[in-house]
Order: C-alpha cells, then sequence, then structure tokens
C-alpha cells in the first residue's frame, strides 16, 4: 500500500498522481493520510485501484469515479461521489447534503446517515444507506436504485423518472409523481444483491419500493396543479 | 457565501486554550468569506449588577478613558472601559437602557455592538487572520465563541454590517446565507420601535429575534417563531449566555456541519474548519437537520 500525505502534497498533488496512474497500473493500493476535510479528494479517478481516505473528507470526495474503489473512512462531505461514472464508494460515518447526485453508474454505500437530496437526479448510480437520509432525496432521479434502510425525509423521490427506491423504515412524506409500487419476486432479487453488494445485512422483504407514477413526464394541463 | 463557526468547551480544563483551539477554526473559513471577520467570546464574568458593553469606533485612537470617565460622572455609578483593538469593553453597574440612551446622545459616532454578563463582540473589515490579531483573540480563555467572515452579497462592507450582531442580553447570531423578506420585516420592526444601523438583512434576523425575546418568548419559542417570519435562505448560529443553538431554514441547502466530542461541540459551514480541533478524527459528525432547534448549554 502507497500511503500519501494530503497535508503536506496537497489535494491537487495528491490527485495528480492519481489520475497519472495507467489502467494496468500495479500501484493498486493508496492510503491518504490527514484529509482533514478538504474538498475534491480522489476526484475523476479513473483506474481501477482502491483508494483509503484515512479520516472525514470535504466536498465532492470521490466525485466523477470511474472503476476505482474508494474508501472514506469517516464523514463524507456534501456531493459526495458526484456523477460517479463506475467503481465504488464506500462511506463509514455519515455524508452530508446531496449523496451520488447525478450519478451515471457504480455503487456508493453510506454506512450512516445522508443527509437531504441524496440521490438527487440520479441517471443509473445505485445508492445504499445503512441509516436513514433527509428530505428531497431521489429528487427528479432518473434511473438507478436508491436503498434506505432506516427512514426517508419530507418529499421522497419527488418528479421521480423511472430510477427504484426501496425503503425499509418510513418515508415522511412522498413527493410530487412517487408513488408505492409493490414488491415483486424480481425486485425482492434485485434489492437482495444490492445490499449483498453493500456488504449491508438486511432482510428485503422489510422494504417498500416507491417508484414514478408517470404522469409528469409532459406537460399535461389537466395536471398542472401537481406541477 | 459566508463561513460560520461555533466551538463550546463541555471540558471546563480547555478554557484557558479557547481563543488557540477556534483560531485555525476562523482561518480556515477565509476562502469563504475575505471581507470582514467577527466573532463573540464567553468570557470573564461581571460582577452581579454590573453589565459588560461591547463598543465599538471608527478612530482606533478614540479616547475610551475620557468617555468612561464621562460616564462615570453622569452616572454616579463604577465604570471601566479596556480598549482592544478599535473596540471597547467597558463594564458598569450603571442601569443598561441609561448607559445605551447616555451614549446615542454624548458619543453618536460610538456603536454598542453588544452587551451582557459575559459577552464580547469584537468585528472588523479586513482577513480574518488580521481581525483574529488585531483583537488579540489567540490568548483569549473562556467557555465558548462564535464567529463568522463575510463575502458581502446584499449590502455594503462595513464594519457595522460585519456579525455578530447582537439581539439581547448576551445574545448574538451570526448567518450563513441571504434573506428574502428583510425590507418587509425591517419597516415592521420599525413601527415595533426597533433601530437600524445597516442595510443588512442579518441585522433584521437579530432585530426580529431581540423583538421576540423582549416580548418575553423562550430563545426556542423565538428560533421556531423565526423559521415562520423569516423567508430565504439561512443557517444560523445564535450565541448564548451558556452555549449557542444552530438552526437552518427548510430547504437547509445552506451547508452547516456539526461535530461533538466529550470535549467540545463545534458547528462549521464547512467541516474543514473543525478538523484542526483536538479528537476531531474521532468525532461524532453530522449535518443539522432543517428546522431543527439544536442547543448546547442550559438556555
Amino acid at each position: 500500500m502507497i500511503e500519501i500525505d494530503l497535508e503536506k502534497d496537497g489535494v491537487r498533488g495528491v490527485n495528480s498522481r492519481l489520475h497519472a496512474l495507467p489502467k494496468d497500473t500495479n500501484e493498486r493500493h493508496w492510503l491518504i493520510r490527514n484529509p482533514m476535510g478538504q474538498h475534491a479528494i480522489a476526484c475523476g479517478l479513473d483506474a481501477p485501484i482502491t483508494v483509503e481516505v484515512a479520516g472525514h473528507a470535504g466536498f465532492y470526495c470521490g466525485g466523477m469515479n470511474k472503476e476505482a474503489e474508494i474508501l472514506i473512512h469517516g464523514h463524507a462531505g456534501p456531493g459526495v461521489a458526484e456523477n460517479m461514472m463506475s467503481g465504488i464508494v464506500r462511506v463509514d460515518g455519515n455524508a452530508s447534503q446531496s449523496a451520488g447526485a447525478t450519478g451515471n453508474g457504480g455503487l456508493l454505500v453510506i454506512k450512516g446517515d445522508a443527509a437531504s437530496r441524496c440521490g438527487i437526479s440520479m441517471k443509473g448510480i445505485n445508492i445504499v444507506v445503512g441509516g436513514s437520509v433527509g428530505h428531497m432525496s431521489a429528487f427528479m432521479a432518473q434511473s438507478g436504485h436508491l436503498v434506505v434502510c432506516g427512514d426517508a425525509g419530507e418529499a421522497l423521490g419527488d418528479s421521480i423518472y423511472e430510477a427504484r427506491l426501496y425503503v425499509r423504515g418510513k418515508a415522511d412524506s412522498l413527493g410530487a409523481d412517487c408513488i408505492e409500487k409493490e414488491m415483486t419476486d424480481h425486485h425482492l432479487a434485485k434489492l437482495a444483491r444490492l445490499l449483498d453488494e453493500a456488504e449491508i445485512k438486511a432482510n428485503p422483504k422489510d422494504f417498500r419500493r416507491f417508484g414514478s407514477a408517470r404522469k409528469l413526464y409532459n406537460f399535461n394541463i389537466d395536471h398542472a396543479d401537481a406541477y | 457565501m459566508c463561513g460560520i463557526v461555533g466551538l463550546y468547551l463541555k471540558n471546563p480544563k480547555l478554557q484557558p486554550k479557547l481563543g488557540q483551539l477556534f483560531k485555525p477554526m476562523l482561518i480556515e473559513m477565509t476562502s469563504r468569506g475575505p471581507d470582514s471577520a467577527g466573532v463573540a467570546i464567553y468570557r470573564n464574568p461581571a460582577k452581579k449588577g454590573f453589565t459588560k458593553f461591547s463598543l465599538a469606533h471608527d478612530d482606533a485612537k478614540f479616547a475610551w478613558k475620557k468617555l468612561a470617565a464621562a460616564l462615570k460622572a453622569h452616572t454616579k455609578k463604577q465604570v471601566s472601559a479596556e480598549q482592544i483593538g478599535n473596540h471597547a469593553i467597558l463594564t458598569t453597574n450603571a442601569r443598561e437602557e441609561a448607559v445605551t440612551a447616555w451614549l446615542k446622545a454624548h458619543y453618536p459616532d460610538v456603536r454598542v455592538v453588544g452587551s451582557g454578563q459575559a459577552i464580547e463582540i469584537f468585528k472588523e473589515t479586513g482577513l480574518p487572520e488580521k481581525v483574529y490579531e488585531k483583537f488579540d483573540l489567540a490568548k483569549a480563555k473562556g467557555s465558548h465563541i462564535i464567529g463568522h467572515t463575510r463575502m458581502a452579497t446584499e449590502s455594503a462592507v462595513t464594519t457595522a454590517g460585519s456579525h455578530p450582531f447582537a439581539t439581547g442580553a448576551d445574545l448574538c447570531l451570526v448567518h450563513n446565507g441571504s434573506l428574502s423578506n428583510h425590507n418587509r420585516l425591517r419597516e415592521n420592526l420599525k413601527r415595533e420601535g426597533l433601530e437600524f444601523q445597516t442595510e443588512n438583512d442579518t441585522e433584521v434576523a437579530a432585530a426580529y429575534m431581540t423583538w421576540k425575546l423582549r416580548q418575553g418568548a423562550s430563545l426556542k419559542e423565538t428560533l421556531e417563531d423565526g423559521i415562520k417570519d423569516m423567508d430565504g435562505f439561512y443557517t444560523f448560529c445564535v450565541g448564548t449566555h451558556d452555549g449557542f443553538a444552530v438552526v437552518r431554514d427548510p430547504i437547509a441547502c445552506k451547508h452547516a456541519i456539526l461535530a461533538e466530542t466529550d470535549d467540545w461541540v463545534a458547528m462549521a459551514t464547512e467541516f474543514r474548519a473543525i478538523a484542526h480541533l483536538p479528537g476531531a478524527d474521532k468525532a461524532k459528525i453530522w449535518e443539522p437537520a432543517p428546522q431543527t432547534i439544536y442547543n448546547w448549554g442550559g438556555h
């Protein structure tokens, strides 16, 4: 494992070293010490490497990730794994707002709670939260899965398109065009796989499924009140 | 933008180091607010019957001793003044209303930036590091402290427009965000007899709180009503006699983070401000929920 001191090298220094790695690199395991809540740590990675962040990260940690596995041993600030394309980001602690925002692919696991707007505008990412999520989570979610092992705050899935939401606890309220849907064997199997990948123990049968009623796709004067 | 930071020491053994612990917190928020900075520190509580006034004047050579002597002659009460930067801490057992009325009549250029038993407010334009040095805060001892670094968005960069804003005895407010209904609210509060020094939106929030508290509302009730009456984006940190409170608007876009250990509780706009504290790596860290009042201390 290669250790880098972020306090010494700075965010730009650390990220430059990680960006310079070819996809077939032998330097596959990195540890970033002293993250000190700095922003944009391990952003824009594009190689199948493992990067551990030894402490709390600031904004946008692991953003735009492709292929890498990023392990944050602490809290993650706003926008963790935003616009992730593939790979895995795991957060040991809680996450601030907008976790996994606009993510296209990959898996984001938050062991603790995620604050508001978790999975906002998600486009294919899978997000598994061990605790609860705040208000406006999965706002305008387009595809992918959001799994919440705790509760969801107000307006879950507001203006949702095709993402699938699984919540074990209660949802304070559902946003516009978000409805509860039947949990079929197909959904139970997918949820079991997601929990397995996330390494979170929970019984898929305890979850409820939410998704789009598909009434707000196009402007319809009869639905003007719902906008 | 703007950055707000607060530190409340649960472990009294750390109190001699309050200013030293807080310095990197405030300075880390310089990039969010390089225009001006301010702090409210709670220390050296005045004796029973005495009030401490935090006073400011634009002239760094202002004759505070002369002012204190004149006030003493006028009130026949005990008065002392200690100059710190271009501020002074005036301690007296004269009646609070009498002191403010006398200052307004005789020294209209002197601004009362805060008052109470323990609170001392210092604020000034310039980089946070310079402001901290100016008021010799690195050596300050005390129980808790809140601070603000300002990047002005809706009113002028002046000392009067800097935070914290006093909201009553030993109470003050720092704000990250912007209020959208402050003009209307200011007019309403003027009709209730409140006076304003600036066009600043946070001054309106402070005046609103002053008005509510004067009517007998508790701090909790004041903040709950504030959520209903104040429109806009805000994370507020309110310094109280024995702690601080944090509240966010219902949308909660303006960043905020809380961290707690056995020794301290800290709040900041960004975690990197808290990262410097001893034990921050093992702290419990979470983002405060919207419309929820978090309170440390006895209020």
